[in-house]
């Protein structure tokens, strides 16, 4: 269960950023994670909401996008989704020596939404459309 | 006032920074790293006494770092084979760290130490996510653990690159199939070689140390499918991306304008260019 390493490793990052760009709170992480990437998205989200506890996170929310798995090979046309447990080699010729792994691997921050000012600075609630 | 700001980073960067780091000062003194996983049990102790014995013989320098969640009876056994030997007790973490290993190796690891072998938490699951900064990374498998272990953890098997099968002095009492094992090894990770061991038995020993050797020597080692993702926004290539561009107040779209990214963002579409593995993973 390496996912609180991770959830950490992300509140880490957004806490950083969010300083540097003097936020007052963050209300969500858009996460992309790929499903090669080793990660449990029930179990990440479990372990976000703890580690967010306490910090300029706390009560965010997390949004994970999934990417689908995707290989190529150069002697073959086309792509296949690889699936899982993945087939890396390629399904046309059978051969593995030219292929390419197009997605799959992603475990990234995309985006944060934060409020912006200092604690305790705000002027109006926000927009149902914002939240 | 709310926003959105991209930060496009990658959630292990700071790993993946500390683990290169940990490479280069490494690789300049004439280190070479191998990071070993296994499930619990799977005789990764076993054989690595015999092989940091064969190191000893050969007159090559050689040291091992072990790390368990409690208990010191690892570095108990190892320590017997002479070499300098660590035990990191992880209190409970399923995993090792570059961060948390270039610590241990502070003031502990000898100057000439030309092979560290790094026996990682018996997890199949956790250290295959983290790099450690090693040149070779083998992943182990018992006989007695079923032909379709690969499969059931295939991201730690798809980033290997060597798979060393132990105890095979008791695969017949325990019917291992070898060629389905092999089969399931090649579907996620092509090319690899597979090599067979026993630690009781003396099979393939030295294989491992061979290997090691090589690395060290510069010799080019198994790149896996899976490690060669063309695109910079996963994890693991051997090059930073920690590209992390904030939008300041001049790209604030204001409250009424919320930005959330489409498909453009989306980079899963075709590069003709692969990224050079200098260290895959």
């Amino acid at each position: 269960m390496h996912e609180m390493s991770i959830a950490m490793a992300v509140v880490g990052q957004v806490e950083e950023a969010a300083r540097a760009g003097g936020a007052r709170a963050v209300t969500s992480v858009r996460l992309r994670v790929g499903e090669l990437a080793g990660v449990v998205p029930d179990a990440l989200a479990f372990c976000f909401e703890l580690a967010c506890a306490g910090t300029v996170l706390d009560g965010a929310s997390l949004v994970t996008e999934s990417v689908t798995a995707r290989a190529r090979c150069g002697s073959c046309p086309g792509t296949w989704a690889v699936g899982m447990p993945p087939e890396l080699c390629c399904p046309g010729c059978g051969r593995a020596t030219d292929v390419e792994l197009l997605s799959g691997r992603e475990l990234e921050i995309l985006s944060v939404r934060w409020e912006d000012g200092p604690a305790g600075a705000r002027t109006r609630e926000p927009i149902p459309e914002e939240a | 006032m709310c926003r959105v700001v991209d930060l496009r980073q990658a959630v292990l960067a700071k790993n993946d920074v500390a683990a290169q780091v940990l490479r280069a000062e490494l690789t300049a003194r004439g280190t070479t790293v191998v990071n070993l996983l296994s499930s619990p049990g799977s005789g990764k102790t076993a054989l690595l006494e015999r092989e940091l014995l064969l190191a000893r013989e050969r007159g090559v320098a050689v040291a091992a770092l072990t790390a368990d969640l409690a208990t010191e009876n690892d570095a108990v056994r190892l320590a017997r084979s002479g070499v300098p030997v660590k035990q990191v007790l992880t209190d409970g973490l399923c995993h090792l760290e570059a961060g948390m290993l270039g610590r241990h190796l502070d003031g502990w690891l000898p100057e000439d130490t030309r092979l560290l072998f790094v026996e990682n938490v018996g997890n199949l699951v956790c250290p295959a996510t983290y790099d450690l900064g090693e040149s070779l990374r083998v992943v182990l498998a018992s006989v007695t653990e079923g032909e379709d272990k690969p499969l059931k953890y295939p991201t730690a098997f798809g980033l290997a690159q060597l798979v060393v099968v132990t105890k095979t002095d008791i695969a017949r009492a325990v019917e291992f199939d070898e060629d389905a094992f092999r089969a399931h090894v090649q579907q996620v990770n092509p090319g690899v070689e597979v090599v067979l061991t026993s630690a009781r038995a003396g099979e393939g020993l030295g294989v491992l140390l061979d290997r090691a050797l090589a690395a060290g020597a510069g010799a080019a080692t198994h790149t896996p499918v899976m490690a060669r993702q063309q695109q910079s926004h996963g994890h693991g290539h051997g090059h930073d991306h920690g590209h992390d561009h904030v939008h300041g107040p001049d790209h604030d779209h204001g409250p009424d304008h919320d930005h959330v990214h489409g498909p453009d963002h989306d980079h899963d579409h075709d590069h003709p260019h692969v990224q050079p593995a200098a260290q895959s993973r």
